[in-house]
């Protein structure tokens, strides 16, 4: 299962539909780290709207992920957490420590476009981000 | 009243890690078609991840039995999760917060009790079972 990695500018977009066994996790954390690296992306947003489980491996990697990625360069949001999920983890004693989170993907690309320009090291021109903002 | 009747609905071998997923989406489906809400769903699919997992990781190999023990009051749910593998060496070591053999997984079996409103474990070396349950009132109807 091959999860598209879309590019929006100088960020990245994936979002996870389906349900992924561990090697598949696996799998998209590296290509995702491949992905940032390769096109030197400032911002990474992983939407989980659509995942009902998240137990303490996929947790741990989705944390692992932004912290690598952090590493890499990029900031990271994570969009889009059901209510259910986020209940569970906290009782569980796990939450994503530390791992920025947005209501939706909307928010969380503002989010990150806010962040890049804060950092000021964003690849698009004065204009292009005028022209994207307005 | 009636007395519960145990009912197995779901028999999941766990051999691979395709089947941590068909046991944690069997539950969930049970969960759903027994009326839980969304948040028991997750809860009862996410503990029956943490342990399927387990048996994958520290016995090769299992089985998850998914039980529906509900009766006239009470909606119940217990997923026994076996297998044949070394067992666990230190049970009160492994029941302690963020203690972890395989590197980080942590509040794994603690994390699960948390979860459930019944946990219960035996484990000797050759033959290892959790047994948890989730019960809730039914609504009168």
């Amino acid at each position: 299962m091959k999860i598209p990695i879309l590019r929006l500018g100088e960020i990245l977009l994936t979002s996870i539909q389906v349900d992924l066994t561990d090697a598949e996790v696996m799998e998209f954390q590296s290509s995702v780290l491949h992905t940032i690296s390769e096109v030197e992306a400032r911002g990474l947003a992983l939407d989980i709207t659509a995942m009902e489980v998240v137990d303490s491996f996929m947790a741990r990697t989705i944390n692992d992920t932004a912290s690598m990625a952090r590493l890499l360069g990029a900031e990271v949001v994570v969009c889009g957490m059901h209510p259910s999920v986020a209940l569970t983890l906290v009782e569980m004693g796990r939450g994503l420590i530390g791992v920025d989170a947005t209501f939706n993907l909307d928010e969380g690309l503002s989010r990150l476009r806010k962040r890049i320009a804060q950092r000021g090291d964003s690849m698009l021109g004065e204009d292009d981000r005028h022209e994207r903002s307005s | 009243m009636n007395a519960p009747v145990e009912e197995v609905v779901y028999i999941v071998p766990i051999l691979d890690s395709t089947d941590v997923l068909k046991a944690r989406q069997s539950a969930r489906e049970l969960a759903a078609r027994l009326k839980l809400g969304s948040a028991d769903q997750t809860r009862l699919a996410t503990a029956v991840s943490e342990l399927t997992r387990n048996v994958l990781q520290y016995a090769g190999q299992g089985q998850c039995k998914i039980i529906d023990a509900s009766s006239d009051t009470q909606t119940r749910i217990t997923v026994v999760v076996e297998d044949h593998g070394p067992g666990i060496p230190d049970i009160e070591l492994a029941m302690r917060d963020g203690y972890s053999t395989s590197g980080g997984l942590g509040a794994g079996l603690p994390g699960v009790q948390r979860l459930m409103d019944e946990f219960h474990l035996i484990s000797q070396s050759g033959h290892t079972c959790l047994t948890i349950t989730m019960s809730r009132p039914r609504l009168a109807l």
